[in-house]
């Protein structure tokens, strides 16, 4: 027998807790798998959000740091300028980063905070049960709005690729998907990317990564393509795939190593 | 040691920290503490420090929960409205046991208050403030000088017990100017030990977690009574106090800050009239010096509790002395002027009318 | 000895600096000293004031509520502020610019006309130093020299000239006698 492949070293062989069908896994092994390529694990600190990744901490196998509710890119920002010389990235749902933390994120992309955010988009609260998010989509059914999202009610939706492009301090922003294999492919790219991105002191980078919730979504958890179906068909439209930014150059290289 | 400087208690306390070893700071402007992020701002890129202007006093507190993390000497002010703002994040510091400064200049209150100086976040600081089981390292300073002088206690403090550590002043100690000797030898960040629960290059090592949640049954338990440990060896080792004219004194004035010198100002004419008064002022807030109150209620049958507050403090002087001694409040809320006039006419009411008849002037 | 100070006037007429400069000298002389200004929304536009303590013991308290010495320099300190001064004190009006008079009779007062002075060395803004050295002369709370000698360790970025200036308007302040 041969072997193919292995875990990457930078995930850790525990029994991870998220639902079947959920995207955060595999998200998880792809950061892990660019980490590994980038030879970065050993200056890695990684920031772990509260929402369903809350346990992110246990599974990368690099220092780690549970943040507070969608304060990622304010403690990100805090290590980073404490020690540039590592690797920082905030791991970020949509309640978390586009709801309780638009500042943070706004913020830390206006002064170009040489980081690598990883902004997981599933459009619904995972974590405390399946609550309207920022990004829900409009009639899309939560247990803060059971007859689906109305414009009237609660607005719509938040873009927040589209949101940060008009930021000048912003590097880098991609949206990707992880709901079939060529969209696991790209985030893989753009993750990488995005840190890449840091070691070049390019400034701050972000990739909104679409995600499946199955759990919440009400969609069948032994079917897993009924909720990819619903990434493809419904997310897809409103949160249109692509690289938003990618500046050649921003205020953030001139911080690079020491401050 | 260094030569006496005319300082302002803000910047008094921005250079104290810095060369107690403070390395990063992250703040947001409110009055009256804006001299502190001022100072940083040019005065750390000076020693190879970083500071930032924060969009928020909630992101400020964050960026310190990430900075202390990586085990260097970090330092967020803010007055009192700010400071509510930072309670998560404190919180979040003190159950990740992440040492850090934070300075509180307060001002009026509640809600946006007055920007004078006051006292009325006692409760807030030696209580927890923020949600949970903890505590912070209190110290109050009483002018510039001590400004300049106690983030090198608070650090040490912070560092060896890993507790976030408070330096609560107010407006009138921040914004005064008097002269300043720092007394303890600059610290050279060289010699500092990375502590071995900081975040950053692991050279092969096994990876760090910085945290404070424990979803697993009865580990929390286990995580905060750990920390207690530590909480009752600072009550031990670190009580902190001064004591003024207290020998002989009939009736001891117990108060901290600036309410603390202007009570001094008020023994001084209460002993040329030949009363027999004495101050009593507790340098740290927690822990509180409640076993030598204690021991002075063997002598001093009254103690007068001064504060820029309703009545905050006073419990504590209270819970100390448990009944054993008389125990009188002259309080000044809403960042009005005290006077020692004011806290000398109390003296003599106390003293020459004694308990009831005081409580009926009141 | 102890000398408790209240300045005030509008923003702008270096009220501020001047306190600053009393306690430099204080401290350079060897005096205990402390400085505590009005701040924050009261500093823009409207009258700014301060204290200072000049002390060879302990200073106690910053805030001096029963002030040794008043210096005012606009018609609204005056009002606010001659009720503070001690029985005894003194009040120091710059008559430029208050042409009121002092109401109380218990307490000594001393007309200096700070910005024609000022005007006649040709800069208005050294009119705070004519009342700094009409204070030296009248209390002997601090001397004309220890106040010109704080003038460069306070204003670091003054020139020589101007420096020179101000030691000017701190003696012809310093002139002013009491009656």
């Amino acid at each position: 027998m041969q072997l193919l492949n292995k875990r990457p070293e930078s995930l850790l062989d525990v029994k991870m807790h998220y639902c079947p069908g959920c995207g955060h896994g595999t998200i998880h092994r792809l950061i892990a798998e660019a980490m590994d390529e980038l030879g970065i694990r050993g200056r890695a600190i990684g920031i772990a959000p509260v929402g369903c990744a809350v346990f992110a901490d246990v599974y990368f196998n690099c220092d780690m740091i549970q943040g507070a509710h969608g304060r990622g890119p304010a403690e990100a920002t805090g290590l980073k300028r404490a020690k540039p010389e590592t690797i920082v990235f905030s791991y970020q749902g949509d309640g978390d980063l586009a709801s309780i933390g638009m500042a943070e994120i706004v913020h830390a992309a206006i002064r170009s905070e040489n980081i690598t955010v990883i902004f997981v988009n599933n459009a619904i609260y995972g974590m405390t049960g399946g609550q309207m998010a920022p990004t829900t989509l409009i009639g899309q059914k939560a247990t803060t709005c059971v007859e689906g999202r109305t414009a009237k009610q609660a607005g719509y939706p938040i873009k927040m690729c589209e949101l940060l492009a008009t930021v000048e301090g912003a590097a880098y922003l991609e949206r990707t998907s992880v709901h079939n294999v060529p969209g696991v492919i790209k985030t893989k790219a753009a993750i990488k990317k995005a840190f890449q991105n840091q070691m070049d002191c390019k400034g701050f980078s972000m990739v909104e990564i679409l995600s499946m919730c199955p759990t919440n979504w009400g969609t069948r958890l032994d079917n897993p393509s009924e909720a990819t179906k619903y990434v493809a068909e419904g997310m897809l439209p409103v949160f249109p795939l692509g690289v938003y930014k990618n500046a050649a150059k921003t205020v953030g290289e001139s911080r690079s190593l020491g401050v | 040691m260094s030569e006496k400087k005319l300082m302002k208690g803000n910047e008094a306390l921005a250079e104290g920290a810095l060369r107690a070893g403070c390395r990063f700071f992250a703040g947001y402007p409110i009055t009256p503490q804006n001299e502190v992020p001022e100072y940083m701002s040019w005065r750390l890129p000076q020693v190879g420090g970083a500071f930032v202007q924060s969009e928020s006093e909630v992101a400020a507190i964050n960026m310190i929960y990430g900075a202390a993390a990586t085990g260097k000497r970090t330092m967020t002010s803010s007055s009192s409205p700010g400071i509510s703002l930072k309670q998560e994040g404190i919180s979040y510091c003190a159950g990740a046991d992440l040492p850090f400064l934070i300075a509180n200049v307060m001002r009026g209150g509640p809600g946006l208050g007055n920007i004078a100086g006051a006292q009325g976040d006692y409760w807030q600081s030696t209580r927890g403030g923020g949600h949970g089981d903890y505590r912070l390292f209190v110290m109050a300073p009483n002018g510039a000088n001590e400004m300049g002088n106690f983030p090198h206690k608070c650090y040490e403090v912070a560092f060896k017990y890993r507790i976030p550590a408070l330096m609560l002043a107010d407006g009138i100690i921040g914004q005064m100017m008097e002269p300043v000797e720092f007394t303890n030898a600059e610290i050279d960040i060289k010699t500092l030990k990375e502590p071995d629960w900081a975040l950053g290059v692991n050279n092969g090592r096994a990876k760090r977690i910085v945290k404070s949640y424990d979803l697993r049954e009865g580990c929390l338990e286990k995580m905060v009574l750990e920390r207690v440990k530590r909480y009752r060896q600072i009550e031990e080792n670190e009580v902190l106090y001064e004591e003024r004219m207290i020998e002989d004194a009939e009736l001891a004035i117990v108060a901290y800050g600036t309410s603390a010198r202007v009570s001094m100002a008020a023994v001084k004419m209460a002993r040329e009239k030949g009363l027999k008064v004495g101050l009593f002022r507790p340098i740290t807030l927690w822990p509180y010096p409640k076993k030598r109150l204690v021991e002075l209620s063997g002598k001093i049958k009254k103690f007068l509790t001064v504060e820029m507050s309703l009545g905050q403090m006073v419990e504590d002087v209270r819970l100390s002395l448990n009944g054993r001694s008389e125990v009188y409040l002259h309080s000044k809320p809403g960042g009005s002027v005290i006077t020692a006039e004011e806290v000398l006419a109390t003296i003599e009411g106390v003293m020459k009318k004694g308990a009831k008849e005081y409580a009926a002037i009141k | 000895m102890y000398q408790g100070i209240k300045l005030s006037g509008f923003g702008g007429q270096g009220v501020i600096s001047a306190g600053v400069l009393l306690a430099q000298a204080g401290m350079m002389e060897g005096k205990e000293v402390s400085f505590f200004p009005s701040y924050g929304a009261e500093m823009r536009g409207g009258t700014a004031n301060c204290s200072v303590v000049i002390s060879s013991d302990e200073v106690t308290t910053p805030i001096v509520s029963e002030p040794d010495t008043v210096i005012v320099f606009n018609e609204p300190s005056l009002t606010k502020f001659e009720p503070l001064v001690k029985k005894g004190g003194l009040l120091i009006i710059n008559s430029s610019l208050i042409t009121s008079k002092a109401a109380r009779k218990d307490i000594k007062t001393l007309y200096v006309p700070c910005n024609q002075i000022a005007g006649e060395l040709g800069n208005g803004k050294v009119m705070n130093m004519v009342a700094l050295g009409a204070f030296a002369a009248a209390t002997g709370a601090i001397t004309v020299d220890a106040i010109a000698n704080a003038l460069p360790k306070v204003y670091k970025k003054l020139k020589p000239e101007v420096i020179e200036l101000n030691v000017k308007a701190l003696k012809r302040g310093a002139q002013f006698k009491l009656n």
